[in-house]
Formats: C-alpha cells, structure tokens, sequence
C-alpha cells in the first residue's frame, strides 16, 4: 500500500480484513443500498396505493413532461455507462483514464439537474406546483429525494475523481460507480410512474 | 483459468449492454404511446423490472458478487411488498369505513 | 503507541475515533438521558398523584406541559436511552473485542455517527424550552395533531422533534452499517460463524432489523416534516391524504424496533448468565436461529397497535395471528435461558441478579401482551393504563433491568476497577422492588378503565374515586422511592471509577475475547491479535483442570 499524503489517519487491522472475502467498502455500500432501497421503496409504495386510490391522478400525471422525463432516461443510462467504464479503466489501473470518465459522469449528472430545474421551473410557472394536488406533492417529493442522491453522487464522483487522476484510492472509483448506478435504478422506475402512466 | 480470461468474464460489453438498454427504454416509452392499459403496464413497467435488473447484474456486477448480496436486496424489495400488502387494504377503501362492509345494517346504530 | 499518549484531551475523548471512547460516549450521554427521561416522569406521575399542586422542581404542571412530558418521555426513554445503551454504546465498546480485532472497520465513520447522535440530543432538548414548548402529540406522533400547528400549539416544538428523530435515525444507519460489516468482515481468524458470542449476534441482528424497517419511516417523517412545515397534505384526509398511513409506516417501524432493543438485552442476559451459573449457553444455534425468525416475524405485526384505529377487521384477524405467533420464539429463548441455569453454581452477583430480573420481570410483559395481541381484548383494552403497564413490563427490563447487568459486568473491562458489591446489591434490590409497586397498580387502573395520556382525573368522576386514586398515589411514591435508590448507583459508579478495588484483566473467568485484552483495554486492544479456537461457552468441560476454557487458548 502505497503512503498517501492527506490520510495520516493509520488505517486499523479491522479495515483490512476480510472473512466474507467481499471488501469492506463493497460490503458497507451494499448495506447502504438495502437500506436506501426501503426509503424509497417507503415513499414509493404510499405513492402507488394514493395513485391506485385517486383515479384523477391520471389526468394530472399527464401534465408532466414526458419528453424532459425520457431525456433524462437517456442522460443518466449514458452516464452510468461512463461510470463503469471509468471503473473498468481504474481496475486496469489507468487513474486518468479512470478520472476521465468519472468527470464525464458528473457532466451527465448536471445535464440531469439542469433539465430536471427547467421541468420543474415550467410546471410550477403553469400553476402545478407542491400544493395543487397530492400528485404534484408526492411528484415534487420523490423527483426531489432522488435528485439530492443526483446532486451527493456528483459531488463524490468529483472527488473520486480527483483522487483517481492521480493514482490514489482507486478502489473507490468501483464505489461511487454502484452508488451511481443505484440511482439511474431509482430513475428507471420513477420515469414511468410519474411520467409514462397516465 | 488464465487471468485474461478472467479479466474478461468480469467486464462484459458494457457498450452492448448499454445498447440494449436504449432499446428497452425506446420500447417503454413508444409502447404507452399505443394508450392500451395492458401493453402500458407490461411496457412502461414490466420493461423497467428488466432494466433495473440488467444495471444491477451488469453495472452493479451483481453477477459476479456473492449470491447472497442479492438475497439481501431483494429481501428489502420483498419487505416493501409486504408493507404495501399490509396497508393498500386501508388506503384504498374510503377512509376508515372497513367496518361497515362486514354487516352494513348494524353498523349504523350507536354503541352507547 | 507511544502517539497516543501525547494527544491532547479533545483528540483523545471528544474527537477520538477509537471505538471503545465512542462507546463511552454513547454510554453516558444515553445515561444522561436517562436521568432526563426519568425525571420527565417523575413530573407527570406527581401531577397524577396530586393534581394541579405544584411538583417539586417543576412546579404547577398545565395540560400543554403534561402532554410534552409524556411524549418526550417516551421518545427519549426509547431513542436516547435505550438505543444508545445497548446497541450503539456496549455495540460499539463490544463488539471489536468479543470477535478479537482492533477498531470498527469505519473509524471515521464511527465518530460521525456519535456526532450526529449528539446533535440529535441537543436538537430534542432544545425543542423543550422553543416558543409554545416541547412537542405533545405523543412518541407516536399520529396526525392530524402532529401535523398542524393549529391543533398541536407547538409551532416549534413539533417539527424540531421529527428533526431531532430524523437526526438519530441517520446516526443508528450509520452506526448499524459498520456494526454489522465490522462483523462480516473483521473477525479473528478462526471464529466461524457459530463462534460468535450470542451478544454480537444480537446486535447484528437488531441493525438489520433496524435498517430494513426504519426506511419507510425515513420517507414518512420526510412527507410529515412537509406537512408540518410547508403545509402540504400528505396526511390530511380533506385533500385526499390518510392519517391511517402514518400510522402503518410508524408501526411498521415502530414494532420491529421494540425487537431492536429486545435482542441486545437478551444477548446481555446471555452472556451474564452463562459466565455465573458456569454452563455452556443451552442451544446456542436454536437461540441463533430463533433470534433470526424474531427479526423476520417481527415485520408481520405491525397492524397490532391500530386495532381501533378503523383498519380492515380482515386484516386485524390476520395480524391476531401474527401476533400471537411471535410469542413463540420469545418463549423459546426464555426457556433456554433457564434451561441454561438449570443445574448451574449459580452465584448471585450484582450483574446475575439483574440478568435473573430480567427474565422474571420480562415474563410478566409477555404474558400481558397476549392480551393486548388478541384483537378482541384489545379493543377493550387499546390506550388504557393496562398497555402502560405493560410495554413498561417489556421496555424496563430491556433498558434499565439489561442496561444495569450490563453496566456492572462490563466495568471492570472499561474501568479497571470493580464496583461494590454492597452497595450494588443495595441499589438492586432498591430498584426492582418499587418497579413493580410503580406498574402492577397501573395493571388495575387499566383494566378499571383509566385511559392513558390524561392530564387529570379530576373531571371523570367515575375514574377518581378514593380506591383508585390511592392506586395512582402508590405508584407515585413508588418511582420516588425508586429514583432516590438511582442515587446509590450514581455514587457506587464515580466512586468506583476512582477508588474501586483494581480490577485484572479477567474478574469474571469468562471465555469471551474481552476478557483477554488488559482492563482497560489500551488503543488497539490486544498486545497479539487473537486466534480463535472455539465457541465462547465452554464452562466446566469435563476433564479440564479450570471450569471455564477460554476462545483464543490452543488446544
Ligand atoms: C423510570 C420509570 C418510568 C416510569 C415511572 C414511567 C411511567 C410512564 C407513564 C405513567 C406513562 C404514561 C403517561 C400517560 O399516558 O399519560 C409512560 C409513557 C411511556 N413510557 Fe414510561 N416510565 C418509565 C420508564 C420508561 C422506560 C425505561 C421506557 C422505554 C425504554 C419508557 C417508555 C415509555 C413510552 C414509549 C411511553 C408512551 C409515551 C406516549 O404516550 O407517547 N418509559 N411512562
Ligand atoms: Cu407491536
């Protein structure tokens, strides 16, 4: 293991073993998903019963921007493919090449945002905004809880990416990279319960 | 095994995985557009099930990570099911009347 | 380490990342709130007792106090106290010990997670003195009152409650990550899965338990917080929202969770019980295994708690069912606890007395909650003083009853130093015998018909009759009693800390890795690592010299 600069902090035995031969971060990231996945899968759930329950719901889903929603489809799935390109390039160990990639996610992540801000300026612009129905609320929720783990994964890739360009840590690039991956998940699902089916 | 081999088993064509999931997602968006509920639900829905899982097994590398990690995610997925089974039932009845569907007559008359 | 002696103060206690000090930290800020907890009680109990005088330290208690009493009460009795007790407190202090290795796999992590937890502390103690007060619309937090201001009066109070809760959520997923990566991943080499003391197992357990029902509460809180704050109406049935679903996505956390703190206080009982009866642990792997279908089970429940609450009758017959199902591997660990005793040298320390408490008193909390389990009888008895009683049956053994065996056996490893046996005895005995002159009276209130959360008798005759109100009185003065006695253990534990009997490093003959390392234990725990060769229960194996054989001794 090669000294790297910033961490002083001496890394315990503890971190470096591993009985179930999966890596700690990979395993901790895991966790961290299964426990993702029931917040969203939380808020999701109450949503599809009230949609279930409120037929007129239909009418408002189709208000939103099918093409905006589908666009953004296509940015985030274009952008995990460079996520895990990146992780292909950082296991071959070419950091830069690597970090490349990562940036090109982060990119793919602000395209993302900035459509998202322009769907949500027009929308509330045309009178659907939080408090126009339950729809719109649950709609303002879920697309804004999945795009604060938008804005926490771009700001993870930056530094990963960082830290890939110069050849450090580039075990993290694979990390950050299901992180990423488990939010365009998120979106595939989100896409068409709020946008297609109407 | 030699560790190309290896090396290869592990890093599929993500560029063709990729492909297949722009066709997918031009499926779920055109299928809905046809405005038959069924076609709808197996399209925008069924199609996303595929998507999400070929991210996970390809992207994620849940494929070639230990079985139970999947075990372990689906649990999570299989524990949303059940809060949906176990509240749906009241969500979607009008609010709080269940009772009265068991013998609507009696219901009616005050207890005190 | 030689480091390690030249860091100042803060680096070593406030900002360290050492797993045993955040354990500590856990461990006292949980006490402390034990005390605010308590006292938050012994307010509401002296306005019962003696409606409307002013209470001692308090003074004239109005209606918007008592209903903040009881709901900070209970919310900080739960997440304050018994949380970070037994699972992130003796978790983290424990569990890089027992399973041999130096630190949480995420020390930085770790310290992240007490930070938060504070946070979290001063967030809920803060929301007691903001404009209007403290939050009073029950631990539970039902709306419509949670949700509005208008109904509530606590402008403040209210949303800084769900911020404070929120807050500790996030500090326990944190915390529950590492615990149970820290398991799968850094264990001494050697101990397999069936090596694993029956603590560990138990904290892992409840961190999974923890983390799969919390989630849908995460995003209830969130949709409540936008109710509350920015006027939405996720819960208002006028716009189409269901007050009913907080109340499923509460219990759907809300009943795991009370298995959450359950399981680490067996696993605590476990532990004490084998080392001084001398016995191996009877049917560890059926313990394991019950454990395991108790956390599962524990998800089918929920629907219990709202049997009056206008859900589908169907649905209340099935979670009847469920609900009386779960009893069963309760049962089953219980019985191999006493089979554990059976035939053993017991001897009566401090840390056994309240392990033996605890099963006595456990027992009474589980047989009364048949009742409540059974539609029928609960719709009879839903929201009475009977239910008090008894979730105070369950929660007191759980947090205060485990919480003390574990704070005596364990403080000769954290402290090097025993505490005394006197006074702890004393302090025993002063303990459990007013728990129960608080309770069983409420058992009779309950069922005479005293519905809980009210603020004074007084203005239902039938309820304040000279018989009953005698009853409220006695328990009163009972948990007085009780909390004067807290100060025998408060004055035996600084003593001790100080001037205790020293301590070697392993008082109690126990087999667990703990116990190899010095008391206390230094930075980085063992002077060798440790090689695991056995199971941790192995007392008075026939044929050996010494009654006890300890994990990390070749054969
Ligand atoms: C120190 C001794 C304790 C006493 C005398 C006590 C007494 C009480 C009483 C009388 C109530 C009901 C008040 C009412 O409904 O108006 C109550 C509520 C409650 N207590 Fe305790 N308690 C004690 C310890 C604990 C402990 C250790 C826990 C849990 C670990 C706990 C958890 C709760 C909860 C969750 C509630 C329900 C609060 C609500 O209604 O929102 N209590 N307590
Ligand atoms: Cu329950």
């Amino acid at each position: 293991m090669s000294a790297s600069h910033a961490s002083e902090f001496p890394v315990p035995l503890a971190s470096r073993r591993s009985a179930t031969g999966i890596p700690t971060g990979r395993l901790a990231l895991w966790w961290v998903l299964a426990s993702e996945i029931v917040i969203f899968g939380g808020l999701l759930a109450s949503y599809i019963m009230f949609r279930l329950h409120h037929p007129h719901w239909a009418d408002e889903a189709s208000h939103t921007n099918i093409w905006a929603g589908g666009f953004n489809t296509f940015v985030l799935l274009t952008s995990s493919l460079f996520a895990v390109l990146g992780h292909q390039a950082a296991e071959q160990g070419d950091g830069a090449k690597a970090a490349r990639f990562l940036r090109l996610t982060v990119v793919g992540g602000l395209v993302f945002l900035g459509v998202k801000a322009v769907e949500w300026r027009g929308e509330i612009s045309h009178g659907f905004t939080i408090y126009r129905d339950l729809f719109w609320t649950f709609y303002y929720t879920a697309t804004g809880l999945h795009g604060l783990h938008v804005l926490v994964g771009m700001i993870v890739l930056w530094l990963v990416a960082g830290d890939a360009a110069r050849g450090r840590n580039l075990h993290r690039v694979e990390l950050i990279g299901i992180y990423w991956h488990f939010v365009d998940a998120v979106w595939i699902f989100l896409f068409p319960l709020f946008y297609i089916a109407r | 095994m030699s560790a190309e081999a290896s090396e290869a088993t592990r890093h599929p064509n993500y560029v063709r995985v990729y492909l297949t999931l722009l066709v997918l997602f031009a499926i779920s968006v055109l299928g809905p557009l046809l405005g038959h509920p069924w076609v709808t639900l197996v399209t925008a829905f069924g199609v996303a099930a595929v998507k999400a899982t070929m991210v996970a097994a390809y992207f994620m590398h849940l494929n070639i990570e230990r079985r139970y990690i999947w075990y372990l995610l689906l649990t999570m997925l299989a524990f949303m099911g059940l809060l949906f089974a176990g509240v749906a039932p009241d969500v979607l009845s009008q609010g709080g009347q269940n009772w009265r569907h068991v013998r609507p007559a009696q219901s009616a008359a005050p207890h005190h | 380490m030689a480091h390690a002696q030249q860091q100042s103060f803060w680096s070593r206690y406030v900002f360290s990342t050492d797993h045993k000090i955040i354990g500590l930290q856990y461990l006292f800020t949980g006490m402390f709130m034990g005390l605010v907890g308590s006292f938050l009680a012994y307010v509401f109990r002296m306005q019962l007792a003696f409606p409307g005088e002013p209470v001692p330290l308090f003074g004239v208690v109005t209606p918007l106090h008592y209903n903040a009493l009881v709901t900070n009460h209970g919310a900080i009795m739960i997440f304050w106290v018994a949380m970070p007790i037994l699972i992130a407190g003796l978790g983290n202090y424990l569990i890089p010990l027992m399973i041999g290795c130096d630190d949480m796999v995420f020390p930085r992590l770790n310290r992240l997670s007490y930070q938060i937890f504070f946070l979290s502390t001063v967030v809920i103690l803060v929301s007691l003195f903001v404009p209007g007060g403290g939050f009073g619309g029950a631990w539970t937090a039902y709306p419509p009152l949670s949700a509005s201001a208008q109904y509530n009066h606590t402008p403040w109070g209210a949303p800084l409650w769900l911020i404070a809760v929120a807050l500790e959520f996030v500090a326990f997923l944190l915390g529950g990550i590492n615990f149970v990566t820290t398991v799968m991943n850094a264990r001494a080499p050697g101990m397999g899965p069936m090596q694993i003391p029956i603590f560990v197992w138990m904290v892992v357990i409840a961190s999974i338990v923890f983390m799969a029902s919390v989630g849908p509460l995460v995003a209830g809180a969130i949709m409540l917080l936008f109710d509350q704050l920015l006027g939405t109406h996720f819960y208002d049935p006028k716009a189409g929202g269901d007050p009913i679903l907080w109340q499923h996505l509460f219990w759907f956390f809300g009943h795991p969770e009370v298995y959450v703190v359950l399981l680490p206080a067996l696993g605590i009982v476990a532990e004490v019980i084998t080392v001084f009866s001398r016995k191996k642990l009877f049917a560890y792997k059926t313990i394991l295994y019950t454990a395991f279908a108790t956390g599962i089970i524990s998800f089918f429940v929920w629907a219990h708690h709202q049997f009056v609450a206008g859900i589908d009758p169907r649905m209340a017959h099935l979670f009847t069912i469920t609900t009386l199902i779960i009893s069963v591997p309760i049962a089953e660990m219980t019985f191999a606890f006493i089979a554990t005793l059976y035939g053993g040298s017991i001897e009566l320390r401090t840390p056994m007395l309240w392990a033996l408490a605890f099963i006595a008193e456990f027992l009474v909390g589980g047989v009364t909650g048949i009742f409540l389990g059974a539609n029928a009888t609960d719709i009879y008895l839903h929201d009475s003083y009977f239910v008090v009683a008894h979730f105070h049956y369950t929660f007191f053994p759980i947090a205060i009853i485990a919480g003390f065996a574990a704070l005596t056996y364990w403080f000769p490893k954290m402290f090097g130093r025993h505490m005394n046996e006197t006074l702890g005895k004393i302090h025993f005995w002063g303990t459990i015998i007013p728990f129960n002159f608080i309770f069983l009276p409420l058992f009779v209130l309950g069922a005479a018909g005293e519905h809980r959360r009210i603020y004074s008798y007084e203005h239902f005759s039938q309820l304040f009759t000279p018989g009953l109100q005698n009853l409220r009185v006695l328990a009163t003065v009972a948990l007085v009693v009780m909390l004067l006695f807290q100060f025998v253990f408060l004055y035996n534990f600084i003593r001790s800390l100080f001037a205790g009997e020293k301590a070697e490093e392993n008082p109690w003959k126990a087999n667990t890795l703990e116990w190899l390392a010095p008391s206390p234990p230094p930075h980085g725990n063992f002077a060798e690592m440790p090689t695991v060769y056995r199971g941790p229960y192995e007392y008075s194996v026939p044929g050996r010299p010494l009654d006890y054989w300890p994990q990390h001794l070749p054969n």
